[in-house]
């Protein structure tokens, strides 16, 4: 969600420190029946009047998904998910364009109001004929939105603007239609059909998502931002991300999303993809505030998400940076293949748990290019009776000549029935590489927390500084109306987890 | 005014504060002398409201009110503010950002008009270049690799910009350079008026001849066993807490 001081100031307006996404949309649906099967699968793709061959793609991904167990390494637990149970398909129910902000259904316009998104941005998402194509009327730096309601990409802003430098930002179902041959080449080729379970599941099923491609040289004139929204009950969303930057462009992309407060879980299981070539340079924001479930533990989101880069040229970049304050149950490794000689993989991550929530997220750094380098930033705080774990992998291959990374996990425990846990896996294969692991565990001091309330802050605001001073070394690579928000998010997760 | 009557403190079952007797009225700066592990420091967190101590029996009103009824928070709100002995360090926390935010929260949870950062930064290099202090203090973390005399002057800091009507500083002359304890002093000096009073903790006479308190008392095994005049001091650095007690 594009992140501006509305925003914020919804943000700020939680007064009883519940979730305060956790509303509830009544907007025509349109479902596909219940339950997962090869017709499902023909059924969404038909539906998105998709070409043979990606047809082809999804029923070779559901035949292998079949053949495949669900994974049970990770350090997290949840009760065996009933995969007939839910809707593989479930789409607002579209109507012929609103000439004006009148003839929109207001449902979903306080939808985004609710969201804080800016009245002229409600106006082009609703795809109101002519709003706003001109980023030059708003004061700010324009953010182009995609935004994707339950399974379905339901507008994207600032099209035109963008078409003027040859980049392409829409959804991938329309991709599919208008550059084919861009999808054709690019999808699967950074997580293939079968390369885990949730993964492969997405391939079958996916729905839609944002597709990206930044021609040569291009850089990008403002940020780029897709808004997941899951509304509809019992529906999974699988929503596929694509972005290829081309040799010397540059793009920054901001990744939000919400989910209205439910009893029961609800599945999310994403995958992006990125592909960065030589020189260019990709980052990857994610402010990840899925609904957690309550306070006792019930609903919430299962986030199981495949997202993996590919540097694929010299010295190409890619960097992950992420906020995940909500879901029930995070599942999610955002990945660098660092191929390209020189290339550069970050991640920059802060998970914070609180009451039942339970995350186990890290990064995969793979150098296979000579000189490449990799860093590895990630904050973690636990409080109430939440798990959280840290599960990173550096693999260096022979190859990867004078290959570098460091890597720091730190976790901050509020209370004392919350669990972090650190699993650094290290493959060194080549002598020249240099590999360098710090890790700590710490509480917020008593003396901190007084210290701040001798000074006025009262018991949550002190944490909330001090969680942010923990977490500064990531929250300073967000986009800066990003980080205003994740410092708000932060606090309020932590809201009620000390006193 | 602030009044202190028997007031009995216990932590983890050990008792610290044996019954204090104290009254400070508005307008007076009073002293408190006495050995290491006295309870000076005990005496100054239980008045602004630490947890961890059983208050055991006694009370303190300040302005009429129940200070120990109230949240710390309250009672930085309320004008009182306890300059630490240890200032803690919050890494990651910009100095400017964390005086900003709690001088808002006491402004708000007074019903007073927030400020905003221009303001606040234009009131930091203020007090800043009154405490004879870089600007460079405000960018740096909260006490995060800050000298021993660094972190007091930071106290001082605080201290000027939120304007309490209620001081206690606890030993913040410890570990000042000689020029730094002028500077600290004219700081505390310049706070000095009909609504101002403070408690001074110290353990050198020589703090007493730049803040001339209008009292100076000596606490010695959890209780006041001896109040004074100014001069109460000279005699203690003379000849110890061993004749005080005695006399
Ligand atoms: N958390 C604690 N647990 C046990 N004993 C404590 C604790 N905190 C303080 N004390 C004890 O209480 C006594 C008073 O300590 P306090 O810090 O108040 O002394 P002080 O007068 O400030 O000394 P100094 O001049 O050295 O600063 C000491 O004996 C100290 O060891
Ligand atoms: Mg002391």
């Amino acid at each position: 969600m594009p992140a501006v001081a509305e925003t914020i100031e919804t943000v700020q307006s939680v007064q009883e420190g519940g979730y305060k996404w956790g509303f509830e949309t009544e907007i025509e649906m349109e479902f596909a029946p219940k339950g997962l099967n090869e017709d499902i699968v023909r059924f969404i793709s038909k539906k998105k009047n998709e070409p043979q061959w990606l047809l082809d793609w999804r029923l070779k991904a559901f035949a292998l998904w079949q053949k495949m167990e669900e994974p049970d390494w990770a350090g997290v637990s949840y009760p065996k998910i009933d995969y007939q149970d839910a809707y593989y398909y479930a789409a607002p129910v579209k109507k012929a364009g609103p000439k004006s902000l009148d003839e929109v259904d207001p449902e979903l316009l306080k939808t985004y109001a609710k969201l804080g998104i800016p009245l002229k941005e409600q106006a082009i998402l609703a795809g109101v004929e002519g709003a706003g194509e001109s980023p030059a009327d708003s004061g700010r730096m324009p953010v182009a939105v995609d935004a994707v309601f339950d399974s379905v990409s339901v507008a994207t802003t600032f099209r035109g603007e963008l078409a003027k430098h040859g980049i392409i930002f829409c959804s991938i179902s329309e991709a599919v239609q208008e550059h084919p041959e861009l999808v054709r080449e690019y999808l699967g080729s950074v997580v293939p059909q079968g390369d885990n379970y949730f993964a492969c599941l997405n391939s079958a099923v996916f729905t839609d998502g944002s597709f990206v491609y930044i021609p040569k040289g291009v850089r990008c004139p403002m940020e780029l931002s897709t808004y997941f929204r899951i509304n509809a009950k019992s529906t999974g969303q699988f929503e596929r991300t694509l972005i290829i930057a081309d040799a010397g462009s540059h793009v920054s992309y901001l990744e939000g999303c919400t989910a209205p407060q439910r009893d029961e879980n609800q599945l999310h299981a994403a995958v992006v993809e990125l592909v960065a070539m030589d020189d260019a340079t990709i980052k990857y924001s994610t402010v990840q505030n899925w609904y957690p479930g309550d306070a006792e533990g019930k609903g919430g989101i299962y986030n199981f998400v495949t997202k993996r880069g590919a540097c694929r040229g010299a010295r190409s970049k890619i960097s992950w940076t992420q906020v995940e304050t909500g879901s029930a149950v995070t599942w999610k490794y955002p990945s660098c293949i660092l191929l390209g000689d020189d290339s550069v993989g970050e991640f920059y991550s802060v998970a914070v748990t609180n009451n039942f929530q339970q995350a186990d997220t890290g990064t995969k750094m793979f150098h296979i290019g000579r000189n490449t380098k990799s860093t590895i930033v990630s904050k973690g705080i636990s409080a109430g009776r939440s798990q959280n774990t840290y599960r990173g992998l550096v693999k260096i291959s022979p190859k990867a000549q004078g290959a570098r990374n460091f890597t720091q996990c730190d976790s901050l425990l509020i209370g004392d029935q919350c669990g972090a846990h650190t699993v650094p896996y290290i493959e060194n294969r080549c002598v020249t590489a240099k590999v360098e692991h710090e890790a700590t565990t710490s509480r917020i001091a008593e003396d901190q927390l007084f210290y701040c309330r001798a000074r006025g802050l009262n018991e949550e605001e002190a944490v909330g500084l001090i969680v942010n001073g923990f977490c500064r070394e990531v929250l300073k690579e967000l986009p800066m109306e990003f980080a205003v928000e994740a410092q708000k998010l932060l606090a309020i997760s932590l809201e009620g987890s000390v006193g | 005014m602030l009044r202190i009557e028997g007031l009995t403190a216990e932590i983890e079952g050990k008792q610290i504060l044996k019954g204090i007797d104290l009254e400070v009225p508005k307008g007076e700066i009073h002293a408190i002398m006495g050995p290491n592990g006295s309870g000076k420091s005990t005496l100054s967190y239980v008045l602004s409201g630490r947890e961890g101590y059983d208050i055991t029996g006694g009370s303190v009103t300040w302005n009429g009110q129940d200070l120990l009824a109230m949240e710390p928070e309250e009672r930085a709100a309320a004008g009182l503010f306890l300059a630490f002995q240890y200032p803690v360090e919050l890494p990651g926390v910009g100095n400017a950002n964390f005086l900003r935010t709690a001088l808002n929260a006491q402004r708000r949870a007074r019903g007073e008009k927030e400020v905003d950062a221009m303001a606040f930064l234009k009131l930091a290099r203020e007090k800043l270049k009154q405490l004879q202090m870089s600007d460079e203090m405000l960018k740096r973390n909260v006490n995060v690799g800050f000298s021993g005399g660094e972190k007091k002057r930071n106290e001082v800091l605080q201290m000027a910009l939120m304007n309490p009507s209620m001081a206690i500083l606890d030993e913040t002359d410890s570990g000042l350079d000689i020029d730094a304890l002028r500077i600290v002093s004219e700081g505390v000096n310049a706070l000095r008026g009909p609504d101002f009073s403070a408690l001074v903790i110290t353990h050198y006479q020589r703090l007493l001849n730049y803040i001339v308190p209008d009292r100076v008392h000596v606490l010695m095994g959890g209780r006041i066993v001896r109040s004074g005049g100014k001069e109460l001091a000279e005699e203690l650095e003379a000849q110890g807490y061993g004749q005080a007690s005695a006399a």
